[in-house]
């Protein structure tokens, strides 16, 4: 490293102005999580100070136990993004794979058909979607999320996904065929798992729009035993909107589930996007 | 290989994926696109044509509102440029720098607004600015700026804006990570190539980082656009359905929700709602365009 590039002054102005945003970044998130944990009066009066032995109060959260059924919130969201991402992973992989490994007519265009689901929202087709939802019966069911879920997620699967089964070595794949494996043994067998990375960061990429999204649940699912997690904060809020002490505490427990997810995977995250996962 | 066959495998690898995505994605897109051209005239489905377009661009009352939208929309968007991708470019500039200490420390704090709902980051701005809280005027006071607190997300002029950058504040972290990305992939030998030729510093970054990130520029302006003109959530998290106050927060996310759902005393419409939807299509579509013919074929992409 030369001189040139590292001067002390510049250094100290570069954390100066990382620390100040990251103060922007987290002070919404920090103010919300103390104040939870405060009384009424304290809340007001300090809202910036931690809680102490004299306002810390947990009110608050009883007030969200008793009136919000937040574990079925939380276990539904649980549910429609682990078996979203599930059916995600797994079709879109398949496909990749015969989009990736054979020749046939017609591979380029089955290619875009399924590419243009990455630049264009499905949100676009609600109306339709409802409609269909209801003719099945699937309205105010979990499936329909899932299923929603799982062809909005495609597109950006297939897509990141044949790029890497490009890459896995045909001699292993002919080795397979010439032990006789059949088509399946080889794509489960040898190919899944050498292209687990870029599995996990579709899984990765795909989970926070999910377990986050507010459209569809108000629109599909909006009864109170297919709730999402994200759907119930927000009516339990819309519900409890002068009491403070429970609105905090909603806050507090929709947040922390997303935070615990994204320490666990953060380096997945950050991985996936900065090796070009996305361009 | 007997080429007549039948290769029922690659058709078994291809069905699910392909059936989904057709099923609930393809078809309702256009079978919204086709609800647009029909209306309900007592309980019966009844073609129209394009009436539903005419009364959304030309209908004194729909009209009204659809450019109230779309304009907001725009201004929704523009901010974003504005302040998000530059905000965004700024600190993956900082963040690449070689040989700086907690890099990963700041790159995954700032990213944590990025992962929470828009509920969650909708209801805890409105509850920091909200006026009966006080922590934005006695912040504003300790720098002594209290004269310039005002209930931003409650006046007209200020709500939209206000919200834009509330939109900011989550999704910066965005351009951030692949701005970064960009940056770490540009060779040390170019830099320091620069460096023999007597340029650091700035000028390194806007001489020499700068034209190489541009296709990354480029991607990021087309996702924020996509993303703030299907946007919704956010709105209708801090403001509600009216998207108020007065409708100065509305965006073509919300209006259609509105129209589709109904709201107060106006019934629900799907068949309006529809032809919003494919208002947002087109104009989704045509920005998209714009960008894959227009400007990424032209950008300069330098071989590295």
């Amino acid at each position: 490293m030369n001189k040139a590039r590292s001067n002390p002054l510049n250094t100290v102005m570069m954390h100066g102005a990382l620390i100040l945003y990251t103060l922007i970044a987290l002070f919404p998130v920090f103010v919300i999580l103390i104040n939870s944990f405060k009384t009424r009066k304290a809340i007001f009066r300090e809202p910036l100070a931690l809680p102490d032995a004299d306002s810390f109060s947990t009110i608050g959260y009883e007030t969200v136990m008793k009136q919000g059924d937040f574990f079925l919130y939380f276990q539904n969201s649980m549910v429609v993004t682990v078996a979203s991402l599930f059916f995600v992973l797994l079709f879109g992989a398949m496909a990749a794979y015969a989009l990736s490994e054979y020749r046939f007519r017609g591979n380029m265009l089955m290619g875009l058909y399924l590419a243009l689901g990455i630049m264009i929202p499905i949100r676009i087709g609600t109306v339709a979607i409802l409609e269909m939802m209801v003719a099945t019966g699937l309205v105010n069911t979990l499936w329909a999320l899932i299923l929603v879920y799982t062809a909005q997620g495609l597109p950006l699967a297939v897509f990141i996904l044949s790029e890497f089964m490009r890459q896995v070595s045909d001699d292993l794949k002919n080795a397979g065929r010439i032990d006789g494996l059949s088509e399946y043994t080889i794509f489960f067998r040898l190919v899944l798992p050498l292209v687990r990375p870029a599995m996990a960061t579709v899984a990765v990429f795909n989970m926070i729009p999910i377990w986050n999204d507010l459209w569809f649940p108000l629109i599909l699912a909006p009864a109170e035993e297919t709730k999402t997690l994200t759907l119930g904060s927000q009516v339990f809020i819309g519900q409890f909107v002068t009491d403070w002490n429970a609105v905090l505490s909603a806050l507090s427990m929709a947040i922390l589930p997303v935070l615990i997810l994204y320490v666990i995977f953060s380096r997945q995250l950050i991985r996936g996007i900065t090796s070009g996962a996305v361009k | 290989m007997n080429k007549a066959r039948i290769r029922w495998h690659i058709l078994v690898f291809l069905a699910p994926a392909v059936l989904v995505y057709t099923a609930v994605m393809i078809f309702p897109l256009f079978n919204t696109l086709r609800l647009a051209l029909y209306t309900r005239i007592e309980q019966e489905r009844v073609f129209a044509g394009l009436d539903n377009f005419r009364t959304l661009f030309f209908d004194p009352i729909w009209a009204e509102q659809f450019w109230n939208a779309l304009g907001n929309n725009f201004w929704f968007f523009l901010v974003h440029m504005l302040v998000q991708n530059p905000i965004g470019i700024a600190l993956a500039a900082l963040l690449s720098h070689p040989r700086l200490r907690f890099a990963a420390l700041y790159r995954s704090a700032i990213f944590i607004p990025t992962i929470l709902s828009f509920v969650i980051v909708g209801f805890a701005w409105k509850l920091i600015l909200s006026p009966i809280w006080g922590i934005a005027p006695s912040m504003l006071d300790a720098v002594g700026l209290k004269s310039l607190f005002a209930p931003w997300l409650g006046k007209e002029e200020y709500a939209l804006t206000t919200l834009a950058l509330i939109s900011v504040w989550q999704f910066v972290g965005i351009p951030m990570m692949l701005i970064y990305a960009a940056l770490l992939t540009i060779p040390e030998e170019i830099l320091e190539a620069g460096e023999v030729d007597g340029i650091t510093g700035m000028p390194a970054f806007w001489k020499i980082k700068l034209p190489l990130i541009l296709p990354s520029i480029g991607i990021i302006s087309i996702l924020t656009f996509v993303g703030n003109f299907n946007a919704f959530d956010l709105i209708y998290a801090a403001q509600g359905a009216l998207a108020g106050p007065d409708f100065s927060t509305d965006i073509l996310g919300t209006f259609m929700y509105r129209t589709f759902f109904g709201f107060q005393l106006q019934l629900g419409d799907p068949h309006m709602g529809s032809a919003i939807a494919g208002a947002m299509f087109a104009i989704i579509l045509l920005g998209v365009c714009i960008y894959l013919f227009g400007i990424q074929t032209r950008m300069r992409r330098y071989q590295l």
